[in-house]
């Protein structure tokens, strides 16, 4: 089941309860031509928001028919993105975590995450695969300035923060990865849908 | 052999930047649209001087800009906010096209209404896009960055026939008028919110930007407490922060956000937006769903 919400004159925000599975399913179906004219597609933490759309009440009425399936989901490209595990936060974290700042590292970098969304900055994204008794609170003060690379994590969330900037997650360490390039194609590292591995070096 | 023919700004004013009709289709990356935010003003200053719509115009802010012709004549048009034009410190037209030799300066002077002029050049300012536009966008920092004096703008060499008269533009607003086409998320506010709107008087805040128009007023009371998890933001979307004002979301806006959209302004409404002053009296017309 897919909850329709129009948002003004050629926005449809979209709610299932997969979001991944509801986001490849419109790439899929925008590319065999059956939305018909979509300008964006931009999936979030619950919803995938679909905007310029060309006939906004025949999309609606399509998709509400849907049933989506995390079967539908299928398996994006993997990026391993070295990591230098000395972040400002990396201890506080162990802390939270109840565990050694060696196991916090061991922890981190044995999952397989999945980039649900991007936003806050070109090419930042929100990657999911923490286990619940992971997530920890955001700092209560955020840094004014985060440097480029660093790995860290928030909420239900991890990322990396592709270029310096004001930022409350908790810093684990660093990637010399180049998140974000926009004279490279494509220009960001993580898209939707892509699968990231954290690979500890010295 | 001939130099191509450039811009170099004299006087940036408070705020210049380069600007197209934005980017399309990389929302998903976290990039937002960017691109003039009177579109229909800087679609008219392209016609006259006889370019295509997209092609690369400056957009000013309030105080105007200055900028000296170099390599070759330039063929100018500015448009928007009204100002008084000038070639080398002599009255010239508004709203047509003015031929700049090369070493004449162009002054487009301060605004005396609205708040954003548009100098289009024929054949477009030609820096180099990125991700398939040329505008600064002011929130993801991408683009070329806003104008400084001593910038040298390369001026492209595509065009076709200038337009010979202006289309007449909308004159910047004595009060701001939104048409507001409920939802998503109108259902986080109290009953009857959403249809009291036009009750409610707003004035535009002096910190709206080229990310959003924020405005002083009434706050806006929420019926659902918490917090709403990040979701896809269009042009032209309300949103309500904790401090119950409404911002409307103009071209650099975040292309995800936190905060419940009450509703989404039409387009044709957000060209008098970009115009519209800080104090400017804002009253929001509710749309059926």
């Amino acid at each position: 089941m897919v909850t329709v919400r129009r948002v003004g004159e050629a926005g449809l925000l979209l709610e299932a309860a997969d979001p991944a599975a509801l986001y490849r399913r419109l790439l899929a179906e925008r590319a065999t031509g059956a939305l018909g004219e979509v300008a964006e597609i931009v999936p979030a933490a619950r919803t995938v928001l679909l905007d310029g759309v060309a006939d906004p009440g025949r999309v609606a009425r399509l998709v509400a028919a849907w049933t989506v399936t995390a079967a539908a989901l299928a398996d994006g490209p993997l990026v391993e993105l070295p990591v230098v595990y000395d972040g400002a936060d990396l201890a506080e974290v162990a802390g939270h975590w109840g565990v050694s700042v060696a196991r916090a590292v061991e922890l981190h970098s044995g999952i397989e995450y999945r980039v649900a969304f991007c936003g806050f900055l070109p090419g930042f994204g929100y990657l999911t695969g923490l286990p619940e008794q992971l997530h920890v609170p955001r700092r209560a003060t955020p840094r004014p300035a985060v440097p480029a690379g660093s790995v860290a994590v928030a909420g239900p969330y991890t990322g990396v923060y592709p270029r310096s900037s004001p930022g409350g997650w908790q810093l684990l360490g660093r990637t010399p990865a180049v998140l974000w390039d926009a004279d490279r194609d494509p220009a960001a590292l993580l898209a939707p849908g892509t699968r990231v591995r954290f690979v500890e070096v010295a | 052999m001939s130099t191509a023919a450039a811009l170099v700004v004299v006087r940036p004013g408070p705020l210049t930047t380069v600007q197209d009709l934005g980017r399309v289709g990389v929302a998903h990356l976290g990039v937002p649209r960017a691109g003039a935010l009177d579109p229909p003003a800087h679609r008219a200053a392209n016609r006259l001087v006889g370019n295509a719509a997209g092609a690369a115009t400056l957009e000013t802010t309030l105080g105007g800009i200055t900028v000296r012709a170099e390599g070759g004549p330039v063929l100018a048009a500015v448009t928007g906010a009204p100002c008084a034009v000038r070639l080398d410190g002599r009255p010239a037209a508004w709203g047509r096209a003015v031929l700049v030799p090369a070493g004449s300066a162009l002054e487009v002077g301060p605004a005396e209404a609205g708040v954003r002029a548009y100098l289009a050049v024929r054949g477009g300012i030609a820096v180099p896009p990125v991700l398939g536009s040329r505008s600064a966008d002011l929130l993801a920092g991408l683009g070329p960055a806003p104008l400084r004096a001593g910038d040298r703008l390369p001026v492209g060499a595509e065009h076709g026939a200038p337009a010979a008269e202006l289309a007449p533009l909308a004159a910047p607003p004595a009060e701001l008028v939104l048409r507001l086409r409920p939802g998503p998320r109108a259902d986080w506010f109290a009953p009857d919110t959403f249809a009291l709107l036009p009750r409610h008087r707003y004035r535009v805040a002096a910190a709206s930007n080229r990310i959003a128009l924020r405005t002083e007023g009434p706050a806006l009371t929420r019926a659902v407490p918490g917090e709403l998890e990040s979701e896809g933001m269009v042009l032209g979307a309300v949103q309500v922060p904790p401090d119950g004002r409404p911002v409307l979301f103009l071209a650099d806006h975040p292309t995800t956000g936190g905060y419940p959209v009450i509703g989404v302004v039409p387009a044709a409404d957000l060209p008098a937006a970009a115009q519209a002053r800080p104090g400017t009296p804002v009253r929001f017309s509710p749309l059926r769903a």
